[in-house]
């Protein structure tokens, strides 16, 4: 289900932004209208759809426009044009107060500089959203409890923010936003802010409450391995338009162009890499059917060892080996069930590179890349994996 | 040279002279006519508050009031040292016979404060929020506080006559800038991803600036209010020209009589309050983190 629809969105900051708009729409480059006008193209229309309970991953280089479609989204930035649905509803010519409405029930923000209040404790803190919307003491205070601890922050409710280190007071960012259970978060670099080592607890913890509360994130970084490590899907940005738009996978293994290639240059590969986007499609196969001839003849043409033997439904069986082939041919036998060796690997295609390395170590014959159904996708052997690598990794 | 400072000068531009001054006064003449039932009205009303506060001051024993005072000093600084200054100032004016000129003098003071700040902080959050209107408040006070502060007794008198009321009417004129200034900057310094995160969670406008903006911005609040006490109290001084009585009073008379021992003493009075007044303010200030 599509949970928000962003239809060509445009922002053009400036007071005097007309001008500026017409010459946008007649394809006038940005950096033109910025010369002529003095007018920044923040966004420069954009459209992409977020899906109910899926973390949508928007990346770039720092002034790509990421912030801005963010604060679009729940109209903290006014759109010069373009429209934005959430859940149906167009919201950019809502009144303000159906807005605030909005605001106060579906939408939770996380903000880089976490934006903490320093005059509340951290339960005041995470109480605000229910506070603005009038909700009683008792129930704010319970429901803030435990989002704290949903944090892990139980303890530290009575005391100020500045006696919390980063890692912490994002925390309260994060239990602040997720008190008033909205169905969307929206994060801006909230974990760009913290050291390493504490950045990635975050995101594990992110993922880890994201897999029971079932959100829709959009969630801002300039950081790949995060993209890669938080995102169902990415959306690059770059100059105020997307530039591509997929699964990490997608992105990594096609990237559109230039820009997303420098991106993804200094990600390591064998982490993100799977089997699927290595593998090499199983053009040779050997059917149940096939007589030993065939199988024989198939593998040589191929200029391989052996064969993985598929039904006609083109589920695996198993591997035969060239010269157990010829040595059936030799004792005049026509079936080949006889030598069909049922001792193979099959992954999933999903399987990382780096889980896939150690198998290809100890054993002799190819890995099979099935589906659920046992279907034989494609085949793994070591020359491919480091193929890959290269493929990726070098340039 | 010589002639100069004899005031035997007369530098006359060809061209006849912009009548400013001319026009200013058929103004307040205008308003004096035309408004004389609404100034008398509130004339007597202020009056009648300062003199019930004075009254109430005075009500009580010296002593009493000066172990209050103390008792405030300590409990808003917690500081034992200013308590004991607290202590020994009240305790020497009592002692130079200026008791009762402070209490005046210190009723005043009060009362314009309490006037200037509720004027001053709502006009200093709309120049906070307004763009526009900071354009325009913001060089009216330049304006207000290059002006001599005398010359706001001068159209005091016509509205109000001569005494208490035109003396805290020219004080408030003079003491509201920096509350206004104050709170207007402290407002607009506060962290714009603050603001952000109250508008992000549904904030109105009136939720944010009671949750956020104002509690944020009160140390620098309370800042222009220990300054708008601090000319409030130098203004009062300088009121007594047009007879309102006090330690300024005491002070004018001294001069009057050319009595500089009277005088030092009157002044010294002032000091130590001023002392008083600035330490407990600032102590408010930083109470709060
Ligand atoms: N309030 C603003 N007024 C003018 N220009 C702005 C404003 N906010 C952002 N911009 C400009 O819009 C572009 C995109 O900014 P931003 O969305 O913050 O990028 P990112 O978050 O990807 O770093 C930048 O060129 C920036 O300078
Ligand atoms: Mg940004």
């Amino acid at each position: 289900m599509v949970k928000i629809k962003v239809e060509n969105l445009v922002k053009i900051f400036g007071d005097n932004y007309k001008k500026a708009k017409e010459m946008f729409d007649k394809g006038i480059p940005k950096e033109e209208i910025l010369k002529k006008t003095g007018h920044t193209v923040g966004v420069g229309g954009v459209s992409f759809k977020v899906y109910e309970g899926e973390t949508l991953v928007v990346m770039g280089l720092s002034g790509s426009g990421k912030s801005t479609l963010l604060r679009l989204i729940n109209r903290l930035i006014e759109p010069t044009s373009g429209r934005i649905y959430v859940d149906g509803d167009d919201i950019t010519g809502m009144s303000q107060k159906s807005l605030l409405n909005l605001r106060r029930k579906k939408f939770g923000m996380v903000f880089q500089k976490f934006a903490i209040f320093p005059h509340r404790t951290v339960i005041q803190n995470v109480e605000y959203g229910l506070e603005i919307q009038g909700i009683l003491p008792e129930q704010r205070r319970k429901k803030s409890e435990e989002a704290l601890e949903l944090v892990g922050l139980k303890e530290w409710g009575d005391k100020y923010p500045k006696h919390l280190s980063g890692g912490m007071q994002q925390r309260v960012g994060l239990a602040r936003a997720l008190a008033i259970d909205p169905d969307i978060l929206l994060m801006d670099e909230a974990f760009s802010a913290l050291d390493p080592l504490i950045r990635r607890e975050m995101q594990d913890e992110l993922i880890d409450i994201q897999s029971r509360m079932k959100k829709t994130i959009i969630f801002i970084t300039h950081d790949l391995d995060e993209a890669i490590k938080l995102g169902d899907r990415i959306i690059l940005m770059k100059d105020g338009v997307v530039v591509q738009e997929g699964t990490s996978e997608e992105i990594l293994t096609n990237p559109s162009d230039e820009y997303v290639e420098k991106f993804i240059e200094h990600v390591d590969m064998s982490k993100v890499l799977t089997a699927q986007a290595i593998m090499k499609s199983a053009e040779t196969v050997g059917f149940l059917k096939d007589g030993p001839r065939t199988i024989l003849r198939k593998i040589q043409e191929a200029g391989i060892s052996s064969i993985f033997v598929v039904d006609n439904q083109h589920k695996i069986q198993g591997i035969v080996e060239a010269e157990d082939a010829a040595s059936i041919i030799k004792k005049g036998e026509k079936d080949i069930k006889s030598i069909i060796s049922r001792n193979i690997k099959t992954i999933s295609p999903e399987m990382p590179l780096n889980d896939l390395l150690p198998m290809m170590v100890d054993t002799k014959y190819p890995v099979a890349v099935v589906n659920d159904e046992k279907r034989l996708l494609g085949v793994i052997v070591r020359g491919s994996i480091i193929a890959g690598l290269a493929k990726r990794g070098v340039e | 040279m010589q002639d100069l400072l004899k005031g035997e000068w007369n530098n006359k531009m060809p061209i006849p002279k912009i009548p400013i001054g001319n026009i200013i006064e058929a103004g307040i003449e205008w308003l004096t006519k035309n408004f004389a039932g609404l100034t008398r009205a509130i004339s007597q009303f202020t009056a009648s508050i300062i003199d019930a506060f004075i009254d109430i001051l005075m009500f009580f024993p010296p002593w009493i009031i000066i172990i209050v005072t103390t008792f405030i000093a300590w409990y808003i600084t917690k500081k034992i040292k200013i308590a004991f200054l607290t202590i020994l100032g009240l305790l020497l004016i009592w002692n130079l016979d200026l008791w009762d000129a402070t209490i005046i003098t210190l009723s005043l003071v009060l009362f314009s404060t309490v006037i200037a700040v509720i004027i001053g902080i709502p006009i200093g959050i709309f120049a906070a929020l307004n763009n526009r209107a900071r354009g325009i408040i913001m060089p009216i006070l330049d304006f207000m506080q290059t002006m001599p502060a005398f010359v706001y007794l001068i159209p005091a008198i016509p509205f109000f006559g001569l005494g208490v009321v035109s003396a805290t009417f020219a004080t408030v004129i003079f003491a509201i800038p920096p509350a206004i200034r104050l709170t207007a900057l402290g407002i607009r310094q506060v962290a714009p991803e603050l603001i952000e995160a109250s508008d992000a969670f549904g904030s109105t406008r009136m939720q944010k600036l009671i949750k956020v903006q104002l509690p944020l911005s009160y140390q620098t609040i309370m800042a222009g209010v220990n300054q708008t006490i601090m000319l409030s109290l130098s203004m009062v001084v300088i009121a007594a020209m047009i007879g309102a009585k006090g330690l300024g009073g005491e002070v004018w008379k001294a001069i009057q009589r050319f009595r500089p021992g009277m005088g030092f003493e009157a002044g010294l009075g002032v000091v130590i309050i001023a002392i008083i007044l600035d330490r407990i303010t600032q102590g408010v200030r930083s109470r709060r983190t």
